[in-house]
């Protein structure tokens, strides 16, 4: 149920500005893949034209090819609707849909497109969902209740029941913890360590100790100057990177020498 | 630096904040008083008319028996102007924040604000020596084909001036209301929460759905209310579109009359009891206004919990 990801020669730009230069990369299907680099290095955008979420933005479009195993997400008469159902994402800041209870946020993903479900399988599916984002005990009791009115950390879990419960090929997380506490933030964690038995997991994030905790592999995105284009600078298994990375602008970062 | 320092109340951004709440307050309290100020200009005026004799008012059965067909005339009116106007407006609001290009978008909502700085003598002329003659082969149309419905009974008016032509010119009346203020409640629509949608693979629709028009309802229900008083109040384009007379269910005859437009025809000639009257019928109107706002509210703060606000 996971897909791997390859990525061939991507430039990404915000009109003519060259936002990301030239990404190659091959993620690794049921394995946890981190981003890492300083702010504005262009990791957060690369990681949105993995599943299409930067053509929100006005202006932005991307150069070269994102294959899910072996498809082209940006060939002719893909539709972002479809890539965007295969490829989950889970945001910096949780956001369930406040007007939706805790129970229609899980479900909220798959009754997209009319899909009809009954109640005992929507049932089944809010417990497993919630289940798998740790998220169950806590508020199996109120799934009638507002997502708002949860904490911040179990409103992010409660965004990872609802990417889940769709049953993507991959989940992306952009900076998941950078508005959690320390507590809520391990949760997440252990969470992420149980989705890679069964999810291609992707993480951006601002925080090197997590990225050596969860992933398989790194990659490290930098930037030359203001205005320059971000870039891969080197990409590798996590042990390796923050051991022993071949750059040295890498060694610099991880080693906090950097900025 | 002293510790009374921390107990020091001078300074120029003191004095301001105390300006300020001065001014604000004052400005709070301007409306109230002007508020009740009108209503009570209303009861005074008005109880002449309410507890003078039946056969004195004019019609001869009373204040009740005189006012209550132009009550219903009035929401009649209203209503139509709000069905036909609401999935308009609503939906000319989401095309200009989320479908049409940036430069359409700006142009569209300029015209729209346009629409509301039109007279409404120029909107009244238009229905009446127009848009009434235009319409009326409709009329007929509906009577010989949906006469069956008592809404739709013939025979249809001649001239096309009723109280649905009435409706149809009001709903282009508040069209602009309901749409400049959807339009703008839709664009404050949090990014995060239609990326949320997005994400899990909405269409654009879909993401509407669920993320747009849930966060906008209460500002929704507040612009139809404002669109709704407009409606209510409205008295120059009905004056002048509808041939009015005694309360009739057929939409497409002549007939019904509006609190408004009865007060506008009256009160160049009204003297005496006939004032009083038709300042009762204002009062009236301002009291069918303010219960559709208390409903309004109360609509809006029934979901309260999952307004998103907390």
């Amino acid at each position: 149920m996971s897909k791997r990801i390859d990525v061939k020669d991507l430039n990404v730009y915000y009109g003519d500005f060259l936002a990301v230069e030239d990404v190659s990369i091959n993620i690794e299907a049921k394995s946890v893949t981190a981003f890492i680099g300083p702010s504005g290095c262009g990791k957060s955008t690369f990681l949105r034209t993995l599943n299409r979420m930067h053509e929100v933005i006005p202006g932005a479009r991307v150069e070269g090819e994102v294959l899910l195993d072996g498809d082209n997400l940006y060939g002719n008469g893909v539709d972002p609707v479809t890539v965007r159902s295969q490829i989950g994402m889970v945001f910096q800041r949780p956001n369930p849909f406040p007007t939706m209870s805790i129970r229609d946020n899980v479900l909220a993903g798959v009754k997209l497109n009319n899909k009809k479900i009954s109640k005992g399988e929507a049932d089944v599916l809010v417990e497993r969902s919630l289940k798998g984002a740790n998220l169950w005990n806590e508020v199996k009791d109120r799934l009638d209740k507002p997502g708002s009115g949860l904490s911040g950390g179990q409103q992010q879990r409660l965004c990872i029941a609802r990417a889940i419960a769709v049953e993507p090929q991959v989940i992306l997380m952009d900076e998941p913890c950078s508005a959690l506490d320390p507590i809520s933030t391990l949760a997440i964690e252990d969470l992420i360590n149980e989705l890679k038995d069964q999810y291609t997991v992707v993480i951006v994030t601002h925080n090197m100790q997590q990225a050596a905790r969860v992933s398989d592999k790194t990659a490290f995105f930098n930037i030359a100057g203001t205005g320059k284009p971000g870039k891969l600078i080197e990409f590798g298994d996590t042990h390796t990177i923050f051991s022993n990375p071949v750059e040295k602008a890498t060694e610099d970062y991880v080693s906090g020498r950097f900025g | 630096m002293t510790a009374t320092s921390l107990t020091s109340t001078q300074g120029a951004g003191r004095a301001g904040d105390k300006v300020f709440s001065g001014a604000a307050l004052a400005a709070g309290c301007l409306i109230l008083a002007v508020l009740f100020g009108v209503a009570l200009f209303l009861v005074v005026q008005a109880i002449p008319a309410l507890t003078a004799p039946a056969a004195e008012i004019q019609g001869g059965a009373g204040f009740f028996a005189y006012i209550w067909p132009i009550v219903i005339g009035t929401l009649i009116a209203a209503v139509i102007a709000l069905v036909i106007a609401t999935p308009i407006a609503i939906g000319v609001a989401l095309f200009i924040s989320h479908f049409a290009p940036r430069g359409l978008a700006a142009a569209l909502g300029y015209v729209v604000d346009l629409l509301a700085a039109i007279p409404s003598v120029v909107y009244g002329a238009w229905g009446a020596t127009f848009l009434a003659r235009e319409i009326s082969p409709a009329y007929n149309w509906l009577a010989d084909n949906m006469g069956w419905l008592p809404i739709f009974q013939g025979p249809a008016s001649a001239t096309g001036k009723t109280i649905l032509t009435a409706g149809i010119v009001l709903s282009v009346m508040v069209l602009p209301i309901i749409t400049s203020l959807s339009r703008e409640i839709f664009l404050q629509t949090p990014k995060l929460h239609e990326e949320a949608a997005l994400a899990l693979g909405a269409t654009r629709w879909e993401m509407i759905k669920m993320s747009v028009l849930p966060f906008a309802r209460p500002g929704i229900i507040s612009a139809v209310m404002l669109g709704l008083g407009r409606a209510l109040g409205e008295t120059m384009a009905v004056a002048l579109v509808l041939s009015s007379g005694a309360l009739t269910a057929s939409l497409i005859q002549s007939g019904n009359q509006t609190i408004a437009a009865e007060i506008a025809l009256n009160f160049p000639e009204a003297s005496g009891l006939k004032v009083s009257t038709l300042i009762a019928a204002g009062l009236v109107l301002f009291v069918i206004t303010l219960a559709v706002n208390m409903i309004a509210r109360w609509i809006i703060t029934r979901h309260k919990e999952f307004s998103g606000a907390n």
